[in-house]
This record gives structure tokens, C-alpha cells and sequence, in this order.
């Protein structure tokens, strides 16, 4: 049985989740651990914080939110963005994180997903895409970096088919046409991506609705599918989103 | 007053055992990660736990001695646990790793998960009961557990078998002999369940130091 995942994304800065997350009888709203084991009890399958912390020098400050989220949440998570090194992705797996993903750095350089692979096992190795449409690539997506703003000239589909051949255990793709507009995931993108692929797609960027979500799954052939804020305003809950995906007869885990 | 029965996760500098030894504590126990041989044998359980891949794990082991502590806590009666890699390094050898023997606990092979379903398994999964078995008690089917992993136990004559898992035919999830049981899946990151099923085993640990 192939079980989709329903996973929120929180943007993390500092040590602490911004772009208002709006539970009713939440405490303290940018706290991560209260967050997290609120989305554990809601029932979501995992969790992935997006280090948007500017400066390096305040990265420590992630590894602990690692630590404290490992201390009180036990279901999985992965921390990405700003993870340049072998030793940034060391630093996050041993306080707690069970996945590091690399975007940018791994483009740089592909070797350092096979140095994570190597060292920690494919499983805590994901490797984010930021793909736009474009004619020139073969695959009709082009890879972007640097949270969307730089084209590489290297196509979507041929990082992801070599992201797996390095070792990643699973890709995060994030369609930055669709990013922020909730008109939905660029389905062709995440079809071509996860038919291509032996290992997990997770389809990130454009969610607006619920039936946004099992068009990911149905149409775009996802394992999992991200969404931010259609959790984070309150607008629908996991419960909400397992339903829908439950109706349209896609295997959930019941929140 | 009863003292939280003293659980041993055995370090050999494989991965994150933070989760581990954090999820034995919500289940109460006293748990340590530790290579301390005294420590070890005087555990109430002990937990192998192990990510990754099969080789590099027994590497680890055979560096730090820990293979033998091992197989010793497995052969002392007292409750013993292996977890994801940790499982399958209890059985003989594996198909991700021809020539590396296991440490033999069960004499049966770890094989890869047979196509065309994707590898790794990263999902949740419903534990399909196939014996009734402690590791499992107080939990209302249907048992939803996280699991991430390419290969599994083959499924023998199936008598030690707790629990299967669909997934393109059935995969074994867990395993138990007398003492020492067995989680393909994490128990520590299977939320509210997992948790329970952590718990059963420091009741079990407290259990037995009763007897002892």
C-alpha cells in the first residue's frame, strides 16, 4: 500500500517559526515545539522547517530548535535551507533532525549529497528542487537556486534523475511558478519528477485548496504532498485534508 | 518508591539516537546511550537502534566492541530490542551488503523490498498483526507506524512474525523471540503509537527486573 504523506511546512527564522501561524489556543505562535506537537496531535505525517535565517552566524540557533523539537515531537522531521557543508547537515542529524534537505549547495556541488548519503544514509538525505517552466530545457523546467532567483541552465528532470544517483533518499519539488499564487502544484512537473524516479516526491508550491492536495497525489503522482498556509491560517486542518484525500480514495494515515 | 527501569541504547556512533533515548524517557524509563559495557550488563533492556546501511552499522559495531555486547544481551533473557537497521543487523547477512555477516541473532536474511514500488519505503504503514504479541498490547488496530527502509527479514516459516506490512506483498514490520524483539519501523517516530510501543517494552524491562 502506497500511503501518501500530508506534510506542513514551517519558515523558520532564528530559532523561531514566522509567517503567522494562527491555531486558536496556541501560546506562543512562534514557538517550533509547540507548533510541531500541535501538528503531531492534528495528525500531520511530518514536518519540514525552511531555514530562512539570514545570517550564518546565527545557525546555531537552529540546532537547538532541532534538539528542542526532538526532545517533545516523535514523529519525523527534516530542516532545510542554509545547509552548505558535510558538517551544517552533521550538526542538524545529531541534535535530532531525522532529514537534512540541500538545495543550493548541493547544485554547487553534487558531491555533498553523496558525502550526506554516505555518512548518515540515504533516508536523511533529501534533495529540494526549485524548478520554473522553461522552453530551453529539455524537460520543459529549468533549475533554480537561491530561493528562486537564479537560473543554473540545468534541467529539472536530469538534477532529479542524478540527485537519486548520488544517493538523495527523497526530492522535495517546489514548482516557483507556482509558489505563493495557490493556483495549485504544477502537476506535469511533479509527474514527469516522480515517474522518472525510484525514490520519494514530495510536491511543494502553489497549495490553495484540499483538492489541490489530492491532485498531487492523483494527477501528480506524489508521495507527499507540502503546504503552508492553508494549514497555518487555520484555514483547513490535517484532519480536514485527510478527508478529502481519503474520499478521493488515496490511502492516508487517519488523523 | 520503584526506580524508571534502566534502558540501554547501545552508541557505536551510528546516527541520531537522540529520538530514541527521548521517546524511552516519554515511555519511562531511565534511558542512556551509552557504550559502557558495566552499564549494558546491568541494564533492565537493552535497545539496538541503527540507520543507515547494513555494513557501515556492523563496522561500527565490530570498532566498539558492541557487537559482542549485542549478542550478549540478546542471549541474556533480559528484554532486548533492535530498531530499523538495528533489526536487521540481529539477522545473518543482506542483500545490501554480500559477504558482511550479521550478528546471527536469527538465522534468516535481510532482502531488498522487490519492485516496482519505490525505495525507500518513507511512509506510514498499517502493522498487520500476525501474532499476539506484548510489543503490540494496548494498541486498537488499525496500527499506523512510520517507516523508512529499503530492505526487510525475509518471513521464514513466519512463527516469529508480529506484524507485516503491505507494501507490493507483505514486508515484515516486526519480529520477536522470547526476549528480543524487532521493529523494522520507528517506534520513535511513530508518534502516540510508537510511544505505546515503547512503553510496553520498559514494562516489559520492569518486569523483568522483578524476577531478577
Amino acid at each position: 500500500m502506497r500511503v501518501a504523506r500530508v506534510i506542513p511546512c514551517l519558515d523558520v527564522d532564528a530559532g523561531r517559526v514566522v509567517k503567522g501561524v494562527n491555531f486558536v489556543d496556541i501560546r506562543d505562535a512562534g514557538d517550533p515545539v509547540e507548533l510541531a506537537a500541535r501538528y503531531d496531535a492534528e495528525g500531520a505525517d511530518e514536518l519540514v522547517f525552511l531555514d530562512i535565517t539570514a545570517s550564518s552566524d546565527r545557525r546555531d540557533t537552529t540546532v537547538a530548535m532541532a534538539r528542542a523539537v526532538a526532545d517533545e515531537v516523535f514523529i519525523p522531521f527534516t530542516i532545510g535551507g542554509g545547509i552548505r557543508t558535510l558538517d551544517d547537515a552533521r550538526r542538524l542529524l545529531r541534535a535530532g533532525a531525522d532529514k537534512v534537505s540541500v538545495n543550493t549547495a548541493a547544485v554547487r556541488r553534487p558531491e555533498l549529497v553523496r558525502e550526506i548519503s554516505r555518512e548518515f544514509g540515504a533516508q536523511c538525505c533529501v534533495v529540494a528542487i526549485d524548478a520554473r517552466s522553461a522552453s530551453g530545457s529539455p524537460s520543459g523546467y529549468e533549475v533554480f537556486t537561491h530561493g528562486g532567483r537564479t537560473r543554473t541552465g540545468i534541467d529539472a528532470l536530469a538534477w532529479a534523475t542524478e540527485a537519486e544517483r548520488l544517493g538523495a533518499g527523497e526530492i522535495l519539488l517546489t514548482s516557483m511558478d507556482r509558489d505563493g499564487t495557490r493556483n495549485g502544484f504544477e502537476l506535469n512537473l511533479t509527474s514527469k519528477v516522480s515517474q522518472a524516479l525510484g525514490i520519494p516526491v514530495i510536491a511543494s508550491g502553489g497549495v490553495g485548496t484540499l483538492d489541490h492536495l489530492v491532485e498531487g497525489v492523483v494527477d501528480g503522482k506524489a508521495d507527499a504532498v507540502l503546504a503552508a498556509s492553508i494549514f497555518h491560517y487555520a484555514e483547513h486542518t490535517i484532519a480536514e485534508a485527510k478527508s478529502r484525500m481519503t474520499a478521493a480514495g488515496i490511502p492516508v494515515r487517519p488523523a | 518508591m520503584t526506580e524508571r527501569p534502566l534502558i540501554a541504547i547501545l552508541d557505536y556512533g551510528i546516527g541520531n539516537l537522540h529520538s530514541a533515548q527521548k521517546g524511552f524517557e516519554h515511555a519511562g524509563a531511565d534511558a542512556r546511550l551509552t557504550a559502557d559495557r558495566v552499564l549494558i550488563d546491568d541494564a533492565d533492556g537493552v535497545v539496538l537502534p541503527g540507520v543507515g546501511a547494513f555494513a557501515p552499522c556492523m563496522a561500527a559495531l565490530a570498532r566498539t566492541g558492541l557487537d559482542d555486547a549485542a549478542r550478549q544481551a540478546a542471549d541474556s533473557g533480559r528484554p532486548f530490542m533492535g530498531i530499523c537497521v538495528g533489526m536487521q543487523v540481529l539477522f545473518a547477512g543482506s542483500d545490501e551488503a554480500p559477504g558482511t555477516p550479521g550478528l546471527g541473532v536469527f538465522d534468516r536474511h535481510v532482502r531488498w523490498i522487490p519492485g516496482p514500488v519505490k525505495r525507500p519505503q518513507m511512509q506510514w504503514n498499517v502493522l498487520e498483526r500476525r501474532t499476539d504479541h506484548p510489543m503490540l498490547a494496548g494498541l486498537d488496530d488499525p496500527v499506523w507506524a512510520y517507516f523508512v527502509h529499503s530492505l526487510a527479514p525475509e518471513i521464514g516459516d513466519g512463527t516469529d512474525v508480529v506484524a507485516t506490512c503491505e507494501y507490493g506483498g507483505p514486508v515484515v514490520a516486526a519480529v520477536a523471540r522470547d526476549n528480543v524483539w524487532t521493529a523494522q519501523f520507528h517506534p520513535e517516530k511513530s508518534s502516540r503509537v510508537g510511544l505505546r510501543i515503547l512503553a510496553n517494552f520498559v514494562a516489559a524491562a520492569a518486569a523483568g527486573r522483578e524476577t531478577r
